[in-house]
């Protein structure tokens, strides 16, 4: 894996390859036909309004939907993985996770060693020293006995980002990581993923909200509506002011930041 | 990589919200001493259980005689020979039979719990008890028997098999025709029609047979009284069956509390385990339900009392719940036959009388405990 890379087919493939994928749910369409390419360490953020179908898109992207013969992930077929051999591909950290009554954080966090555990076995001491690894690298450790339901908003999503690193995953699936933090815990969460993602060349497909926010912290923004990607690229040619008020009907100011573009919403008058 | 534990191994630091007797830095496993307290509870149970009754026999008697059982021990008991017959031929299988139907419904209780992430569910969740009721009513009022509960020694427990498994299979089968919408909530409320159904034909027949009412009800209730070895050989082979699988299934269901998405993220069939831990777990229910009516309580009470006081993983919740449930309902039944003796109070009375209050004093207790 080479995390410096950013274009498609040079030879490494890509960890995320989606090809005309469509998804109906109860009748309706909610994906009609997305083609979405991530290359290896890449950080990609889908953006759009609400029930564009980011989560429907990461859902199939996670082997949670069946998406037929449309996704491919680091060159293999989805539908030709096994669900555990998948489980130790990609990991998913969910919008809201259920928060299980009186787990600890060490036991929530070793559920993550699911994929390593042979069927109707128990955790190995490598699966507990791995999950000891993943608590430290997360400034976890003091944390470990503690009731998951008994912690903060900020400490709860590094929790739930240890859950999916134990897996071992190189594909990490973020729904809407920081919709439950406020402002200082978002960049605390985000700026620990990107590092992680430094450190060990993980690939980050995530979905986001927070416009201004996904483009500082992503490579590539992917805007999605009505099901279909009407953009795909940099920042700076995704967060435009035509396009966010033509699929969201948003009226915004585009300025541009440190890190990319911000957008700011102003009242239409 | 290092992998550094030094920071984990500081177990003076004190930490309010870890339940006493958890070790820093150990997953939540079933801990040796909350095992052996099981064990004892049950054996504790089986002494007690023999040794009361109309003839009361002294415990040491009758713990060296239930040893003699075990190949290649010898033991002088002191007990008569008619003592000796009274221990292994009338109370040791109503004591057997006892700890096997509550460690299955204990068992079935927790695994149902957990498979559907309701800390309502009981055993009898899906129809068990409603299609087990209205196959005996009409057994009991269409039989013509005088007194079915011996003149047809077979009939009864076999209706109640089948009327029970009968109902699942009933409530599976219309929580599945929702399809690939169906959710654990759909077969819940499946479970809930085919329960409204199923009672009121029993409602009806017992209406038009009111004759035979007490007999019905003296069966709901619960009862061991008949209880011998043919019995407890008929409920081996299904708690058997259902405690290995559940057992096996206890890390699985850890995880399937995280949800169905999470569980398959992680690499599991959590739908293929859901119907493979209910059919278990209907199977011995059924299999309690035959052989000693409707029991009610424990497969509710024992799986929240072990969570309290042992930890809510179900890697502690599901064996414990078997080792308590078993001992509970065994020491319940000498309760019903010695507190109003010669006559007997139906054990799910008892059951319901002790288990409530003894609910509460452990819900209290361990929320102080806790705080």
């Amino acid at each position: 894996m080479n995390p410096g890379s950013t274009g498609t087919g040079t030879g490494t493939s890509p960890a995320v390859q989606v090809r005309d994928l469509h998804v109906t749910l109860g009748g309706a369409p909610i994906l009609a036909g997305v083609d979405l390419t991530v290359a290896a360490g890449e950080w990609v953020t889908v953006i759009g309004p609400n029930g564009a179908g980011k989560s429907t898109l990461l859902r199939a992207v996670g082997g949670l939907l069946p998406a037929g013969h449309a996704v491919t992930l680091c060159g293999t077929p989805l539908r030709a993985m096994r669900p555990r051999a998948r489980a130790r591909v990609v990991a998913t950290v969910a919008q809201s996770p259920v928060v299980p009554a009186g787990m600890s954080v060490l036991d929530y966090v070793l559920l993550g060693r699911t994929p390593y555990i042979p069927p109707l076995g128990r955790e190995s001491a490598a699966d507990l020293a791995a999950v000891h690894e993943v608590l430290d690298r997360l400034d976890l450790a003091a944390f470990h006995g503690r009731e998951l339901a008994t912690l903060s908003g900020g400490e709860r999503q590094r929790v739930f980002l240890a859950r999916a690193l134990a897996q071992g995953a190189t594909l990490l699936l973020l729904d809407e990581p920081t919709s439950a933090l406020d402002i200082g815990h978002q960049q605390e969460v985000l700026e620990l993923v990107d590092q992680l993602r430094r450190a060990h060349g993980l690939t980050v497909l995530a979905t986001m909200h927070d416009l201004s926010i996904a483009g500082e912290y992503a490579d590539r923004l992917v805007l999605l509506a009505d099901g279909r990607v009407v953009a795909d690229g940099p920042p700076v040619e995704v967060l435009t002011e035509e396009l966010l008020a033509t699929h969201y009907r948003a009226h915004v100011r585009v300025v541009s930041g440190e890190h990319g573009p911000l957008v700011v919403p102003v009242r239409p008058r | 990589m290092t992998v550094r534990t030094t920071p984990l191994r500081r177990a003076g630091t004190p930490d309010p919200a870890r339940p006493a007797g958890v070790p820093a830095g150990r997953p939540a496993g079933l801990r040796k001493r909350w095992l052996a307290a099981g064990v004892l509870a049950v054996l504790l149970a089986l002494v007690a259980g023999v040794s009361l009754g109309p003839v009361s026999l002294p415990p040491g008697g009758v713990a060296a005689e239930l040893l003699n059982l075990l190949p290649g021990v010898h033991l002088d008991s002191g007990l008569t020979a008619g003592e000796t017959a009274i221990v292994t031929q009338l109370r040791l299988p109503r004591v057997v039979l006892g700890l096997l139907v509550g460690g299955l419904l204990a068992l079935a209780g927790g695994a149902y719990q957990g498979v559907f992430r309701n800390p309502l569910a009981d055993p009898y969740l899906l129809g068990v008890a409603a299609g087990a009721g209205l196959a005996v009513t009409a057994v009991i009022a269409l039989g013509g028997a005088s007194d079915p509960l011996s003149g047809l020694p077979l009939a009864v427990p076999l209706a109640a098999f089948v009327g029970a498994l009968g109902a699942v299979t009933m409530t599976y089968l219309l929580g599945a025709a929702g399809g690939k919408r169906r959710s654990p909530a759909t077969l819940i409320l499946a479970g809930v029609a085919v329960s409204a159904f199923l009672s009121a034909g029993q409602t009806y027949l017992l209406q038009r047979h009111s004759d035979s009412i007490q007999q019905v009800y003296s069966w709901l209730l619960g009862r061991l009284a008949t209880a011998g070895w043919h019995d407890v050989l008929l409920v081996l082979p299904y708690f058997a069956l259902t405690a290995v699988v559940v057992l096996l299934h206890r890390r699985e269901l850890d995880v399937l509390s995280l949800g169905d998405d999470e569980a398959a993220g992680l690499g599991l069939h959590p739908q293929r385990s859901r119907y493979l831990l209910i059919a278990a777990a209907s199977l011995g229910t059924a299999a309690a339900v035959s052989a000693s009516g409707l029991i009610g309580f424990v497969g509710i009470i024992v799986p929240h009392t072990v969570r309290l006081l042992a930890g809510s993983s179900y890697r502690v919740i599901l064996p414990l719940s078997m080792l308590f449930g078993a001992a509970f309902l065994a020491m319940t039944d000498v309760v019903a036959r010695t507190a109003a003796a010669p006559a007997e109070i139906p054990i799910g009375v008892v059951t319901a009388l002790l288990g409530g209050p003894f609910f509460v004093l452990v819900l209290r207790t361990a929320r102080r405990v806790l705080s």
